[in-house]
């Protein structure tokens, strides 16, 4: 797995073009650079790195559905939880350690919920979607309560246990081991999102976005489309979930809470919806924000992202990677 | 069994007026202007706070507090309206969906800034507390007091909608906006006065809520969903709706923690969904 680090940073440049894969720019290395680099620059805050890297793969997941397929929803830590819970319980109480297929059970759960409810779910669209995927979230999060036989309910899981990863490296103090493993599962996941987004599945998904109408009437598979894509979503939101619940050990009820829905739309928006590396942009700084402001009190973390929603939304509608290509061009013009 | 029914219809008709008192605001606001507005609640918890508020530092009494609080929030909402929903009426709903959640945060931020974290509580005038007989049992005299003002609010808005010129002019812009603005009403102007009472409504009941739901910042973000399940399970814009969406809410909630404490959050939820997936547009309604 640590050799895997190395093809994190420069991997991505050989990828062979295929058919409606746009090539790579050498810019997209920058942010892999960042994150192998916060490795060696910033050792002792690799706890929050991985913090960071579990958001960055969930943000990604719903840029997927949000900013590329345009489905709004309020209930995306549903399937975050459905993931963390997956792969605690399958922990827990299966007594299976073993980090990797646990992650992938992880997936495969979410992507199993996912499906089963955007099947029904997403035959809606505008108010009555954002509240059926509101509901929804909190129904299966009433449901954790519920069981807490089996999910610990309102005190937690424990007794997660997970084995060392590739049976050699443990869950060390620093986090290292684990920052390592949460990078490679997020460059598997962002080639898969990247093949996604640049295929002609993911072109006929903004074409839902911009125009479900149009769509429908060249005939093209509106339900299915947006069904396939949020299953993907779903799988990719629930290995982040699983992620999370491997580096904690634990699980809490807030996996599925409404406050985590509402920041990871926070860190898509913020980043820039419908723009890959958004997500990294957005995750990084809503994570490194909140660890920082709320050290210094809770409401100035909650006004403080407030007001950053609000002036988002108010002035830079395209998320900060719209700010910096908006400078960019001006200063092309300027010179 | 049979007292146990009376109770749980009691105690679920008294939530749903607040419910419905908080929410009918946003339905109709909501029906006009198709803005997809999740900060009403704030609105609700700053009614909530200017009646401990008024009744703490200025030694009012709480039946003077009430409409005090529906004064200064519906005219405070009306800067907001401008300065922050205005601007996003032709923006698209994730924007407005964005923007309200902000001005949520902003709110649980400052309100926890001003009033602290902890829960707040109002002393209740000794005519409300206690029980009230009523021939056959007795009743909690403060439950029964809601119901009262429930029904009062609700024949009052009634009145208003169906018999004045103002509720004429409100219901046009509900049902066709556009239509209602080439006949000649300022349906903006409509929107704002109807926003500023909306509010005001929220105020009165996150007052009255102070005592049976509690009252901490996060408020608005706690009940959020119920409010917005009352407006979009009863429909966009129907006063009718909302009311039933309210009562089948409050009684069903009640009657659920009742029977299976652990787990009767669990009811509401699954009526929502199963409601809005066979109708979508609500019970009442309007379909485009």
């Amino acid at each position: 797995m640590a050799s895997g680090t190395s093809a994190a940073a420069t991997g991505g440049e050989k990828a062979p073009p295929t058919l409606g894969q746009k090539g790579w720019d050498w810019a997209e290395a920058l942010p892999w650079l960042v994150l192998v680099g916060a490795l060696f620059t910033f050792p002792g805050y690799l706890a929050l790195g991985c913090q960071v890297i579990v958001m960055i793969i969930f943000a990604l997941s719903l840029d997927l559905v949000l900013g590329y397929a345009g489905i709004i929803t309020l209930g995306h830590a549903a399937l975050f939880g459905t993931g963390a819970y997956a792969a605690g319980m399958l922990s827990a109480h299966g007594g299976w350690n073993e980090p990797i297929t646990g992650l992938l059970f992880a997936g495969a759960v979410a992507g199993l919920v996912g499906f089963a409810s955007g099947w029904f779910l997403l035959r809606y669209r505008g108010l009555t979607l954002l509240m059926l995927t509101l509901a929804t979230a909190i129904l299966l999060q009433e449901l954790a309560n519920t069981l807490a036989l089996y999910t610990g309910g309102f005190d937690g899981l424990l007794g997660i246990a997970i084995d060392p990863l590739l049976g050699r490296f443990d869950n060390d103090l620093f986090r290292q081991n684990y920052y390592v493993y949460g990078l490679c599962v997020l460059f598997v996941l962002f080639l898969v999102v990247r093949r996604i987004v640049t295929s002609p599945f993911g072109q006929s998904l903004v074409g839902i976005r911009e125009n479900v109408q149009r769509m429908n009437a060249i005939g093209a598979p509106v339900h299915g489309r947006l069904v396939a894509v949020y299953t993907i979503a779903a799988a990719i939101a629930g290995i982040a979930g699983g992620l999370f619940a491997q580096m904690h050990a634990f699980v809490t009820l807030q996996v599925m809470g409404f406050q985590l829905s509402g920041a990871v739309l926070i860190a898509v928006i913020l980043g820039g919806a419908g723009r890959l590396y958004g997500a990294f942009i957005g995750a990084t700084i809503y994570v490194i924000l909140e660890d920082q402001l709320a050290k210094l009190s809770p409401e100035f973390w909650e006004f403080g992202v407030g007001l950053v929603l609000v002036a988002t939304v108010m002035f830079a509608r395209r998320g900060l990677f719209g700010v910096a290509e908006d400078i960019a061009r001006l200063g092309k013009r300027r010179s | 069994m049979l007292s146990a029914a009376v109770s749980i219809l009691f105690d679920g008709l008294a939530y749903a007026m607040i419910l419905f008192i908080i929410a009918v605001g946003l339905s109709i606001t909501m029906g006009m202007m198709n803005f997809v507005n999740l900060a009403h609640g704030v609105f609700a918890a700053a009614g909530g706070y200017a009646t401990v508020t008024m009744m703490r530092a200025w030694e009012l009494p709480f039946l003077a507090a009430l409409p005090m609080a529906f004064l200064i929030v519906g005219a405070t909402s009306v800067i907001f309206e401008r300065l922050l929903y205005a601007p996003l009426y032709r923006r698209s709903e994730l924007d407005q969906v964005l923007m309200t959640i902000g001005f949520v945060f902003m709110a649980i931020g400052a309100f926890t800034y001003v009033w602290g974290p902890n829960p707040l509580g109002i002393e209740l005038p000794p005519y409300l507390r206690g029980q009230v007989d009523l021939g056959f049992r007795s009743f909690p005299t403060y439950r029964l007091f809601m119901i009262g003002i429930g029904f009062a609010m609700i024949l009052a808005l009634w009145l208003t909608f169906e018999r004045t010129l103002l509720g004429a002019r409100i219901r046009a812009a509900v049902d066709n906006r556009r239509m209602a603005q080439s006949l000649g009403i300022n349906v903006g102007r409509l929107f704002t006065l109807t926003f500023a009472v909306g509010s005001g409504l929220a105020a009165v009941g996150g007052g009255l809520a102070v005592e049976l739901i509690g009252l901490r910042p996060i408020f608005a973000i706690q009940n959020l969903v119920l409010f917005l399940i009352v407006v979009s399970v009863g429909g966009l814009g129907s006063i009718r709706g909302a009311f039933l969406a309210a009562l089948l809410l409050g009684i069903i909630d009640t009657a659920g923690k009742y029977v299976w404490p652990a787990g009767g959050g669990f009811f509401i939820y699954a009526v929502t969904v199963a409601v809005l997936l066979s109708k979508p547009e609500g019970l009442y309604g309007k379909r485009d």
